[in-house]
């Protein structure tokens, strides 16, 4: 990352929503560059690449899928993708072709500027040489990969096996979604992915043990259809 | 028939007649060879075990035998009223069809099937009720005598003469499933009479005492058991087909029998009905038409009569046309592969054999490969008075055309005589207005012609003239030659003429037939086709022309002919609604409801009947004749299916259109969806930003600003989603969910507008996994959150629990607020229900959210209701039924929910 503050290239055809975003992203110090359709994106990409690319599916010129593989195949940015509310197939193919993370519209600015942070984190993670860090900590939850053990306000809690693969999966992209297909095969292996029932009962167990009210999670998210999402902040 | 390998069709057709029995009633006939042996007796015993054994059994109509062993075994048997017709000053008792079609019993009891009904009953004969009773799938038991059998008719009219009335189509016997012989010795039969124990019908008293003659009883005992047995060896046949693959195969016979105008014909139909059965063959009934004019209307009656008796017998009937009998015959017999030909002795007297040969000297000869029979034909007097009709042959103002032909010939002849002509041209004048007579006018003025030619000729041109006296013999030659040669020219051509007319005819019928059907395979739109149809017919049958149409609706429409006489009866709606729900003919000239004043055949299409076709000609009796009886069923057949066609059309065009509406409103939807979601995410989003940075005082305008925006938006994808649940257009997504986190979800969607309420949540650890769409429950959680949070004080308690009840989960989401106005509990689930209750927060609803509940709910099987709770607040309640077994998850270590 350059030592200037991150540059967000912004795709998005309404012309409101992109002015609101802009100022937000703006005083949240971000540098912004602002696309109204795909081709515009793909040609502002590649003359300056961007440190992370919001991305709406919505778009007049081409579809948005289309626009996040075509950007996939040479930028390594984190893409945030921005859909309507009952698009999950579309939501889960987006992140499947190599996006980052979704929001819902309609979101907040709140919303948007946590999946940016949480995002540009976990690239910096990734793309630089420091090593991942063994200790997870948010609110009471603690969690420490080297010497598997977890903790929470009551104190330490025990894990089967299979829990804390899952746990381990979830503190590595902490703050980011990660699809039912995607924690399966890390978990169980290629050949259970289709078995998303396995993954919502062992789900609703972790959360028996770590979450004070296992109905109203504070740590363990759900992102109905799609994955869940470790909470980062 | 017995010896015929099994192709397909038959065992399609075998298999068919299984499952068309199955819906059908079972018939059951007690069978027996005289009255007085025990029929009734025996079915009321066997009905009697029957009801105990639990079978609801209704006496529909027995005879009044008077006799204490047959009325006390009428005890306990419920009984259907009969039905009192008046008739010639006495009331009759008749068995009451529409009573018994309203019980509905499981098994009904009607005695004597071969009874022929009152005038007025809408079946001539028993065994039509009988039948109907059976179409409409009622058990029916009854009894029968061999002597009301058709194909023994005249058997036994020579065995006992007494002629039955009341007589049987064979048919009938065989749609029996069960044929019970109810047997006792003659002599015992005899003794039971003696002692008064025979119930004989008053009126027949005096026909009946040469009856019970003791060889009478003999033979007809031989008969009875003789048709049993035959019925026993089909029964055993049919088995052995049903066993199929070993069984002795034969080359089936096919017999063939002509029919003619001869009042013994009836009698030899009979004979050959009897023939085939014996010999387990299929036969032929065919009548020819050689285009005779002497065929006067009543013989013509007769023969098709004849046929119509052969149809009943269970023959083939075709009416042939061809001028030499025998030849035409023997060439249909050859296209059909028939082996059997079966004539009558003919009462042709023997100069006139020895002259002009039989039909059956020139089958025997010209025969082949064809065996023929020769049945006895005589024993029957003539019924027909008078074969000739006076009509045809005494058209006076043919003769006077003649006679002008005759005196222009004499003309002629005088000035080529004048001229010195030979005498043979003279006699060649006459010829050519004999054969000029024959071809205009007919047979009667042409031989009429003949004659008076050779009187002219004799009297004129011979000498001496002007005398008939002749001076030299051999004129007689010349005049038994003219005369001879006159006549034959005279026969054949008003034969050749009639047989051209015969010929036109059939093609006309043909050209109609097939015009018809071009017409109507052509055009489209009922009420067009309809018209088409209906002046086709009336022009092929001479005749008015009614057409009643199903409604969608299931009643009966009169679609063409509302001005026409047959329209004016009410009674022919009530028939063309009979033959429409029956699929049968029926009406005048037929034996049901023959009180009609038209014709009706049903419209039989290849799905259903769609209506009825009602003729009337206008000539009468047109339609005795199998020939144009099959002529119009064709027609309706053919309209039917036209009707179905134009029918499926419209249904094909309408789904298209609905294919089109859906479209049309998934687009709009998606349209109004995005059109009103993105400014509303802008406006939520703008204030959001706002949000951050804002002093104090503006933040809680800001909020709500962001607050209703998104309640807006919710608004709209509420509404987005009744219009989908509406169109049907959601598939659920089910899958296997925790429950826990389908309310976390909604809990998590509804955060703000419910931080100042206690939430309650109460799901066992061990609650099962539920198959449910999870997107669409969270969004009934959230609609019940939602207004449970509007209706209730900030600080008051919100409680979700679930549980498992019997094979069904409840959830539950209780609040202690005002609670469900008392008598809206179910009206709030109803769309855009707005109760009077304001919330708190001065608004009402749009009375949406509660009716998607219903229909997702509903959607996956379950129930949702609203109650109040004693303790103060409205609790809902929704019921999803967990049918399957939740599936297993394969970890030890893990702690598995219990499946339900």
């Amino acid at each position: 990352m350059s030592a200037q503050s991150p540059l967000v290239l912004l795709v998005e055809d309404e012309l409101p929503i992109r002015k609101f975003l802009g100022a937000s992203l703006a005083s949240a110090g971000y540098r912004l560059d602002e696309a109204a359709t795909g081709h515009e994106a793909l040609q502002r990409a590649a003359q300056t690449p961007p440190d992370l690319v919001i991305l709406d599916l919505g778009l007049p010129d081409m579809d948005g899928q289309e626009v996040l593989k075509q950007l996939r195949e040479w930028l390594a940015a984190p893409i945030i993708i921005l859909s309507a509310r009952d698009q999950e197939q579309q939501k889960i193919a987006a992140l499947d072709h190599g996006a980052d993370d979704y929001l819902t519209k309609p979101f907040s600015t709140g919303e948007l500027l946590a999946r940016i942070r949480a995002a540009l984190r976990h690239a910096a993670r990734i793309g630089g040489s420091e090593p991942g860090a063994t200790t997870y900590e948010i609110g009471d939850l603690k969690i420490d990969l080297a010497a598997r053990r977890v903790f929470t306000k009551g104190g330490e809690v025990h894990l089967t096996p299979i829990e804390f693969k899952l746990m381990t999966t979830l503190v590595h992209s902490a703050g980011k979604v990660l699809t039912h297909r995607h924690l399966l095969k890390e978990v169980w292996g290629p050949q259970q992915v289709e078995e998303t029932h396995y993954l919502r009962v062992f789900m609703a167990n972790l959360r028996r043990k770590l979450e004070v009210d296992p109905a109203q999670p504070r740590y363990l998210l759900t992102e109905q259809g799609v994955g869940y999402r470790l909470a980062s902040e | 028939m017995s010896g015929e390998r099994p192709n397909p069709d038959e065992l399609l057709a075998r298999v068919e007649q299984e499952a068309s029995r199955a819906r059908r009633g079972k018939l059951r006939i007690f069978f027996g060879y005289a009255p007085g042996v025990g029929k009734t007796y025996a079915m009321l015993s066997a009905a009697q075990r029957e009801r105990h054994a639990g079978t609801e059994v209704v006496v529909g109509y027995v005879e009044p035998h008077g006799r204490p062993e047959t009325e006390a075994l009428l005890d306990g048997l419920a009984a259907l009223p009969t039905r009192e017709m008046p008739y010639r000053g006495v009331t009759l008792r008749e068995f009451d069809l529409d009573a018994a079609l309203a019980r509905r019993p499981q098994l009904l009891l009607v005695d004597e099937l071969a009874h022929a009904n009152a005038p007025g009953s809408r079946h001539t004969k028993r065994w039509q009720d009988v039948e109907e009773l059976l179409n409409a799938g009622i058990d029916v038991w009854t009894t029968l005598n061999v002597q009301h059998i058709e194909s023994l008719n005249d058997v036994i009219a020579q065995i006992t003469d007494v002629v039955v009335r009341e007589r049987l189509p064979d048919a009938v016997l065989e749609m029996a499933d069960e044929i019970e012989l109810i047997d006792v010795t003659p002599d015992e039969l005899m003794e039971r009479l003696a002692a008064g124990k025979v119930y004989i019908p008053r009126q027949a008293e005096r026909a009946l005492q040469s009856f019970f003659d003791k060889s009478n009883l003999v033979a007809l005992r031989e008969l009875s058991l003789r048709q049993a047995a035959h019925r026993l060896q089909r029964d055993v046949d049919a088995a052995r087909h049903e066993r199929a693959a070993d069984a002795p195969w034969l080359t089936s016979e096919l017999l063939l029998v002509c029919v003619s105008p001869s009042p013994t014909s009836a009698r030899i139909v009979r004979a050959t009905k009897r023939l085939s059965s014996s010999l387990g063959a299929d036969w032929l009934a065919v009548a020819v038409d050689t285009g005779d004019r002497r065929a006067s209307p009543a013989m013509q009656e007769q023969t098709a009569r004849n046929l119509r008796l052969a149809e009943q017998l269970g023959a083939e009937t075709h009416t042939l046309v061809g001028r030499d009998v025998a030849e035409t015959l023997l060439e249909y017999a050859r296209s059909r592969n028939v082996t059997k030909i079966v004539v009558g002795k003919t009462a042709t007297p023997r100069w006139k054999r020895w002259l002009f040969g039989t039909i059956v000297d020139q089958l025997l000869e010209r025969g082949g490969e064809i065996d023929v029979c020769i049945v006895s034909g005589e024993g029957e007097t003539p019924q027909l008075p008078q074969m000739l009709a006076p009509a045809d042959l005494y058209r006076w103002l043919d003769y006077a055309y003649a006679l002008a032909v005759i005196v222009s010939c004499a003309l002629v002849a005088w000035a080529a005589d004048f001229g010195g002509l030979a005498e043979a041209n003279v006699v060649m004048m006459f010829f050519a207005g004999v054969a000029l007579v024959a071809a205009r006018l007919g047979r009667g003025p042409a031989i009429a012609t003949s004659i008076v030619s050779v009187l002219v000729f004799d009297f004129f041109f011979v000498p001496p003239r002007l005398t008939f006296a002749i001076s030299d013999s051999e004129y007689v030659i010349t005049f038994a030659v003219m005369l001879g040669i006159g006549l034959l020219i005279s026969e054949l051509t008003s034969r050749l003429k009639s047989q051209l007319q015969a010929s036109q005819q059939q093609e006309r019928r043909t050209a109609q037939l097939y015009r018809m059907t071009r017409q109507l395979s052509e055009l489209s739109g009922t009420e067009f086709l309809l018209r088409t149809a209906g002046r086709q017919l009336e022009e092929i049958f001479d005749a008015e022309v009614v057409l009643y149409l199903t409604e969608l609706s299931g009643s009966l429409a009169l679609r063409i002919g509302e001005k026409t006489t047959v329209a004016g009866q009410p009674v022919n709606a009530i028939v063309a609604q009979w033959v429409t729900q029956n699929g049968k003919v029926a009406g005048a000239g037929t034996d049901t409801l023959p009180n009609a004043t038209a014709l009706f055949v049903p419209l039989v299409g290849s799905q259903r009947t769609v209506g009825a076709l009602g003729v009337r000609p206008k000539e009468s009796n047109r339609f005795f004749d199998p020939d144009q009886r099959r002529l119009l069923e064709s027609c309706a057949s053919l309209i039917a299916l036209a009707i179905e066609r134009d029918e499926s059309v419209l249904d094909a065009h309408q789904s298209q259109m609905r294919i089109e509406a859906e479209q049309l409103r998934n687009s709009l939807l998606s349209s109004v969806s995005h059109d009103l979601r993105t400014p509303l995410s802008t406006i939520a989003g703008a204030a959001s930003s706002l949000l951050e940075r804002a002093r104090e005082q503006d933040r809680e305008f800001l909020q709500t600003i962001v607050d209703e925006s998104r309640r807006l938006a919710r608004l709209v994808d509420n509404l987005l989603d009744m219009a989908r649940l509406d169109s049907g257009a959601i598939v659920l997504n089910r899958q296997w969910h925790v429950l826990e986190e389908v309310v976390g979800l909604a809990l998590a969607a509804v955060k703000r507008e419910m931080q100042n309420h206690d939430m309650r949540v109460a799901i066992p650890s061990d609650f099962p996994l539920l198959s449910v769409d999870a997107f669409l429950l969270e969004q009934v959680l959230v609609n019940l959150l939602e207004n449970a949070s509007r209706y209730t004080a900030a600080d008051s308690a919100i409680e979700i629990s679930a549980a498992i009840v019997g094979k069904s989960a409840e959830i539950r989401v209780a609040d202690n607020g005002p609670g469900v106005p008392v008598g809206s509990e179910v009206k709030i689930f109803d769309k855009f229900f707005r109760g009077s209750t304001v919330a708190p927060d001065g608004r009402r609803g749009v009375g949406l959210g509660l009716a998607i509940c219903r229909a997702i709910v509903e959607a996956h099987g379950g129930r949702i209701s609203a109650a109040n709770r004693r303790a103060g607040g409205a609790e809902f309640c929704i019921v999803l039924p967990c049918n399957e077994p939740s599936p297993k998850i394969r970890d030890d270590e893990c702690s598995v929910p219990a499946s339900v």
